[in-house]
């Protein structure tokens, strides 16, 4: 007997838990920091509290049936109450919700002007690529894999893809929106409080889709402005003769056909850029913190991280030629 | 919050093995040669302590710095990189990147500045603190 309810207890405890464990954290539907997501989670409530009323009505029939009165009634009574609960009830109902949740996805895809921050952001498989479009219309800035965004002004993501269907997800901040080749979805998104949130590939894009995170670092307008100029900058040069050493592995061993460096021969578009990517918090499209070691270790064993990605695994390298290559990279804030 | 449930029972497997490592009974000190002649692995020895290291902390300090993206380490699930050596039995192992005796003053030096000590390693230094470094040996000699 005791086995059975330490079981139970057990199963009851994970299950709350589980429950629980959306309730927080940086990618949370329901610890929404923006606009958006707070709309979202407020018609999840909305949805969630009519489902139980409903659920409990019907259950409460059942048991009336069943338990209370079981017998049967005329027939004028289950007439009404088919033609009532049945049909009139879900479409009341329905419409409504219909409605709201239109409303609500017509608000999240407005379009803003060209004054508005914009940012281009492209499904690739396995990995995400960012532009900023500048209100001045300047060069977009171009980045990989993580997303910042000034607190407190609405910014307009265009969302598109090269290869397969991907989906944008930032839970705490705006909804799901599809990314499809050949046609730009917008979403318009604000963020609310600073932080750090994370997003993933919401739609099965292959291999390893589970693997195709970014995190959003929301920060202060100012902060942001300064940010967006350094990393608008071309990569600087390095001085000291070990990080030296690692720029040239780089360039001799192929690395800039499929990456960028900006202020380099390196001009790959297949892979993320790698100006700035000494500066970004994740590599490996939000999978792995970012510091020397990652960097080595994706370097020589992709494959092994997030098999089929694109980049295959350079185990080429002496232990010491794959420091300073990580250690280049690495110094490219 | 499952993950945090699952975080502090390990966490107490952990402390537990730390208690074993910070404090060896009076007879296990006494018995120890007995013991090591045996070949007896139940118990971390003295020699393995790691004086101001917090095992907890280091299992945390990995799994921030990512050091599974190069090393299969028991505990810690989301990825178990090939690059370098698997460290299930690290705290039994005899040397430290076939370099260096086992021992926590080495394996600190080691974490610190792995290329101070093997320029051809490919193991970069991660500028870890010294305090840092001790938490994460006082983890890995958690691992036998």
């Amino acid at each position: 007997m005791a086995a059975p309810r330490t079981l139970a207890t057990t199963a009851l405890r994970a299950g709350l838990l589980l429950a629980l464990a959306a309730c927080d954290g940086p990618q949370s539907a329901l610890a929404p920091a923006g606009d958006g997501a707070r709309e979202l989670a407020g018609l999840w409530w909305v949805m969630a509290a009519g489902a139980l009323v409903i659920f409990l009505f019907v259950l409460g029939c059942a048991l009336y049936a069943t338990r209370v009165a079981p017998r049967a009634h005329p027939d004028f009574a289950g007439t009404w109450f088919i033609v009532g609960g049945g049909v009139a009830l879900p479409v009341v109902v329905l419409s409504a919700l219909l409605t709201y949740s239109f409303v609500l996805g017509r608000d999240l895809s407005a379009t803003l002007g060209p004054e508005a921050l914009r940012i281009e952001v492209v499904g690739n498989q396995w990995w995400w690529e960012v532009r900023y479009l500048r209100p001045d219309r300047s060069e977009p800035v171009v980045s990989a894999n993580e997303l910042r965004l000034p607190v407190g002004e609405p910014v307009e993501l265009l969302l598109s893809a090269t290869d397969v269907i991907h989906s944008f997800w930032l839970p705490s901040i705006a909804g799901k929106r599809d990314m499809i080749p050949g046609q730009v979805n917008h979403l318009v998104l604000e963020v609310a409080e600073p932080g750090v949130y994370r997003g993933q590939c919401a739609e099965y894009c292959g291999g390893p889709h589970a693997l195709m995170a970014f995190y959003a670092i929301a920060e202060p307008a100012n902060d942001f402005t300064a940010w967006l100029e350094r990393e608008a900058a071309p990569a600087a040069a390095p001085e000291d003769p070990f990080l030296e050493e690692g720029r040239d592995l780089f360039h001799s061993s192929g690395c800039g056909v499929c990456h960028a460096i900006r202020g380099t021969p390196a001009d790959g578009q297949l892979g993320p850029d790698l100006t700035h990517v000494g500066g970004r918090m994740s590599i490996a499209a939000g999978i792995l913190p970012n510091n020397v070691g990652t960097i080595a270790g994706w370097i020589a064993d992709a494959q092994h991280l997030k098999p089929a990605n694109k980049m295959p695994s350079f185990n080429v390298f002496s232990g010491q030629e794959l420091r300073a290559l990580a250690a280049y990279l690495a110094s490219l804030e | 919050m499952a993950g945090a449930a699952a975080r502090s029972s390990r966490a107490r497997a952990t402390e537990a093995a730390a208690e074993a490592v910070r404090a060896p009974s009076l007879a296990t000190l006494l018995l120890a040669p007995a013991v090591l002649a045996a070949c007896e692995r139940e118990e971390a020895g003295a020699q393995y302590r790691v004086f101001g290291g917090n095992p907890e902390f280091g299992r945390a300090l990995i799994a921030d710095y990512g050091c599974t993206a190069c090393h299969a380490i028991p505990g810690l699930g989301t990825f178990a990189g090939s690059v370098g050596p698997a460290l299930d039995g690290f705290g039994a192992r005899a040397y430290i990147a076939g370099r260096l005796p086992n021992r926590p003053t080495m394996l600190t030096a080691w974490l610190l500045d792995p290329p101070a000590i093997d320029p051809e390693t490919a193991m970069p230094a991660l500028g870890l603190t010294e305090a840092e470094a001790r938490d994460i040996a006082a983890y890995l000699y958690t691992l036998r």
